[in-house]
């Protein structure tokens, strides 16, 4: 009676150590890890979307409040964690790019590079929420936004309670992206770990794209992000 | 997902990178112009440039092999633009209530 | 003369005892032992949840509210929906059946991550204990819908906690959905074309196309629920400046598609049982397949058609009544094209077949009174009345989960290697009809007639008692009619004949493997060159031998 666990591969290429038994082939592997990051990398957009929605109608609704609300927060921290972030992209790339070439330096340097830069727009957010915190923008109890006056509009004031809406969509927001951010310094610490070891090659190398994926996901929710929190109204 | 091109992405790369930082830099600059109604409209607009050229150049769906990647891509931003536009019929229309 | 010892045969290896101990369960990531584990948690569930009902229909026996108080009473029927649609409905035929069989009939090992689809068993576990917990020490009475602002600012109940759990079986339902459309796309055998899958192979991945697109918003919505309730953020409380519709918009952008969760999986079932027992092709194959798709994408255009008395736009509310009535058409192709394939086919009233033709007759009225409900003027009268809870009963129940039974008895033998007793099975499938009919048709006419949901206490209006009384009635018959299959499902696994491979002599991938299959499913990955439902070739007398011998089957 033949062994049921014995896996027939009908080709005739060596059993790759990284292939895993229930796929055909590697090229099937590297697909499937591929679509279902993107598949994953969809549901984060919904996931976003909700707070993108209930965003958009208040945005509508108090437009005047959350554009005093808005000129509150440190325009140029935003800008520069842009800055940040969009550099972490080009060094993800890099990454990516040197373990398809089998640089496993320049792999090391870039992953570090990465966490460095997304470390650095973790302590720019701290020092924003520590801003915030010390003005008492925090919603919750503490949470005051008196004679706060509308841009444009001299003599006329913010409402408090349409402020403490954009302030706590601002910090749902901002806080989940962090999350993803600080999720993301994990991924790429296990790749950098990974990558010390010498297991990446250029016929293997799926986790640090797939990571390279989800970096540049976390980086496209902060482009959406930062004018839509930060410059609302700023020319006033 | 392999290497197609024989010659070397990165001057691409570097290439997207600056136009990124450049957008950015627009993004800050408009917003200190008085657009009216339309100063959302160029934010957004950037912004949507700026990440078109994150996902095609760098998460590589320009020239990914299979039309999936891009269905995927373009499946949940209708979805996302539904969720957004639907809601908005409600809130649109109901001053007309 | 002594007669030779005579060795006991030696039962075949199967993906049941390749290995035995708790941990090889706990730590499989063979996708058919992780439906069984999820078999046993989603049919605990499916008790607790049904306890929650029968308490709600002897409180509604007489008049007065004397069974509970009405605090409890609230709970009640909050507890009997959370569980219901969380833990049962959502997972149940895709993380069974799906899980079974959707890698057997595409003829792959096992799903694109089988460890992620461990993950998902222990992430629907740990969100069931938490609900367990939050039940335990006091539970929640907003109603499983839990609007805001009364669940964000005026209930003392324990909402983060029911809201935690959700939230973490939700990641479950996402994971499998991605596990899923990953396997269905990249992992189909040679030969196995789009159009030759099994149309329960379309109707999951139209499931799962939901589950990944929606599931995420409810989940946002409750981490907003949860600020909202610890900060008094004002994002849906009115005096803040909120609006509490918004918090409408968002449930009902993922809880409407979560119906079609509920129903699409169930209905490939149904397509799979009448093609076998029709001994036929599925009429309008393409149809099917593409309107298990299109019901995935019009499903997100109609939630607000929850909301048309809550207070949204009226100018909104006829572009979500014109979408819902659109959403149905889909569902209406099916039902002609089920009815059309049993036109002149040979049919077979064996359990499963039972199950499906219940199934066509209550979906149908399920589905006819949610045109009802579309209607903007009928809706005012019959919104938050029984009329609604008999509506979506008559699908999820009448609908969803006799497809569920009929999926179960359909592929038992292969899941478990032995035959249920086909007469009790069929004795069970008349008493759950008859039962079902008897619990919610006069709830039609209770809500028509102006019964509130939600009322533990009706007795302003006691001319309704006698209708609550069939009801109730009705409801004790169709849980006997549900412990049946418990008990000789378990009966049959100790005492059954054994199952062959292809009892019902029935077309797809599965049914050649032996029942039950071994772990890997196939030696060698089968060459597919025939189509769907090649019922005429399986009829045929050479019984389509040659297509047997294209398959490798592991022995």
């Amino acid at each position: 009676m033949p062994d049921s666990t014995l896996v027939g591969l009908h080709h005739e290429e060596e059993h790759h150590p990284e292939l895993l038994h229930h796929f055909a082939d590697a090229q099937q592997q590297r697909d499937s890890a591929s679509l279902g990051m993107w598949v994953f990398l969809a549901t984060e957009v919904m996931f976003f979307g909700g707070l993108f929605c209930a965003y958009l109608v208040y945005r509508r609704w108090y437009f005047p409040d959350f554009a005093a609300a808005s000129s509150t927060i440190n325009m140029w921290l935003g800008a520069t964690n842009t800055a940040v972030l969009i550099c972490s992209s080009l060094t993800v790339v890099l990454a990516v790019w040197a373990a398809q070439t089998a640089r496993r330096t320049l792999l090391i340097i870039s992953l570090i590079a990465t966490m460095l830069l997304g470390m650095a727009f973790l302590g720019i957010k701290g020092v924003e929420y520590k801003e915030k915190f010390d003005e008492h923008h925090v919603p919750g109890a503490s949470f005051s936004f008196n004679n706060v006056p509308v841009p444009g509009h001299p003599g006329q004031y913010a409402n408090p309670h349409h402020a403490q809406i954009f302030f706590s969509l601002y910090f749902v927001m901002t806080g989940l992206h962090a999350l993803h951010m600080i999720i993301g310094l994990g991924i790429f610490l296990w790749l950098l770990i990974m990558s010390w070891k010498g297991r990446f090659t250029p016929e293997w190398h799926t986790p640090v794209e797939i990571g390279g994926l989800y970096w540049h996901f976390v980086d496209i929710v902060w482009i959406y992000l930062f004018p839509l929190l930060y410059l609302i109204d700023r020319h006033k | 997902m392999s290497d197609h091109s024989k010659s070397s992405p990165l001057p691409t790369y570097f290439a997207v990178f600056f136009a990124l930082l450049v957008g950015t830099g627009l993004t800050v600059f408009a917003a200190t112009l008085d657009l009216g109604r339309f100063n959302a409209a160029v934010a957004l607009t950037i912004a949507s440039i700026k990440a078109t050229l994150v996902a095609l150049f760098f998460m590589h769906v320009k020239g990914a092999s299979e039309k999936l990647t891009k269905l995927v891509v373009i499946g949940v931003l209708f979805f996302l633009l539904l969720l957004l536009g639907l809601t908005m019929t409600d809130y649109a229309t109901r001053p007309w209530s | 003369m002594p007669q030779p010892a005579i060795a006991p045969p030696v039962e075949r290896e199967n993906y049941l005892n390749a290995k035995y101990g708790v941990w090889s369960w706990l730590l499989t990531t063979d996708h058919k032992r992780i439906a069984l584990l999820y078999l046993l948690s989603i049919t605990f569930f499916f008790f607790i949840g049904g306890f929650f009902a029968l308490l709600i229909r002897l409180e509604l026996l007489t008049p007065a509210g004397d069974l509970v108080q009405a605090d409890t009473y609230n709970k009640l029927f909050t507890m009997h929906g959370m569980v219901m649609v969380f833990f049962f409905l959502i997972p149940s035929i895709p993380a069974v059946l799906g899980n079974f069989l959707v890698p057997m009939m595409i003829g792959a090992k096992d799903l694109a991550f089988p460890r992620i689809n461990l993950l998902s068993w222990y992430l629907y576990v740990i969100g069931g204990v938490m609900m367990l917990h939050c039940m335990l020490t006091g539970g929640v009475d907003t109603g499983w819908t839990f609007y805001a602002p009364f669940s964000t600012n005026f209930t003392n109940t324990k909402i983060v906690e029911a809201g935690l759990a959700i939230f973490v079986a939700g990641f479950s339902s996402i994971l499998t959905g991605l596990n899923f459309v990953v396997t269905i796309h990249r992992m189909r055998a040679p030969g196995m074309t789009w159009s030759r899958l099994p149309l329960f192979i379309w109707a999951h991945y139209a499931t799962s196309i939901i589950q990944l697109l929606g599931t995420p918003v409810v989940a946002v919505t409750i981490v907003l629920v949860a600020a909202e309730r610890a900060l008094h953020l004002g994002i849906f409380d009115p005096k803040l400046g909120g609006d509490p519709l918004l918090f409408q918009h968002l449930f009902w952008f993922y809880s409407h598609p979560a119906v079609y969760i509920m129903i699409l999986p169930s209905m490939g079932v149904v397509t799979e049982i009448i093609a076998c027992f029709s001994r036929k092709r599925i009429f309008g194959y393409s149809f099917v397949a593409f309107s298990s798709i299109a019901i995935a994408v019009f499903g997100f255009l109609v939630w607000a058609h929850h909301m048309f008395v809550a207070g949204m736009s009226v100018y909104a509310a006829l572009v979500f009544s014109l979408l819902s009535y659109a959403v149905a058409v889909p569902s209406a192709i099916k039902v002609f094209n089920w009815t059309a394939t049993l036109y002149k086919g040979s049919i077979h009233y064996d359990a499963p077949m039972l199950y499906a033709f219940g199934f066509l007759g209550l979906f149908t009225i399920g589905g006819l009174t949610g045109l009802f409900l579309s209607a903007l003027g009928i809706n005012v009268h019959v919104t938050d009345t029984y009329f609604v809870v008999a509506h979506f009963h008559y699908i999820m129940v009448g609908g969803a989960v006799m497809g569920y039974l009929g999926g179960m008895h359909f592929w038992w033998p292969k899941i478990s290697g032995k035959l249920y007793p086909e007469g009790w099975a069929r004795l069970a499938a008349l008493i759950v009809f008859i039962g079902f009919n008897l619990t919610f048709f006069p709830q039609f006419l209770l809500g028509y007639m102006g019964m509130p949901r939600r009322y533990y206490d009706y007795s302003h209006m006691p001319e309704f008692q006698i209708l609550n009384v069939l009801s109730t009635a009705g409801a004790t018959v169709l849980g006997v009619g549900y412990l049946l299959p418990m008990i000789y499902f378990l009966w049959s696994m100790r005492y059954g004949k054994p199952a062959p491979d292809n009892p019902w002599n029935a077309a797809g991938l599965e049914w050649k493997t032996p029942s039950p299959p071994p772990t890997f499913n196939f030696d060698e990955e089968p060459v597919v060159t025939w189509e769907a439902y090649n019922y005429d070739e399986l009829d045929s007398p050479d019984k389509g031998a040659l297509r047997g011998e294209e398959v490798p089957v592991a022995r």
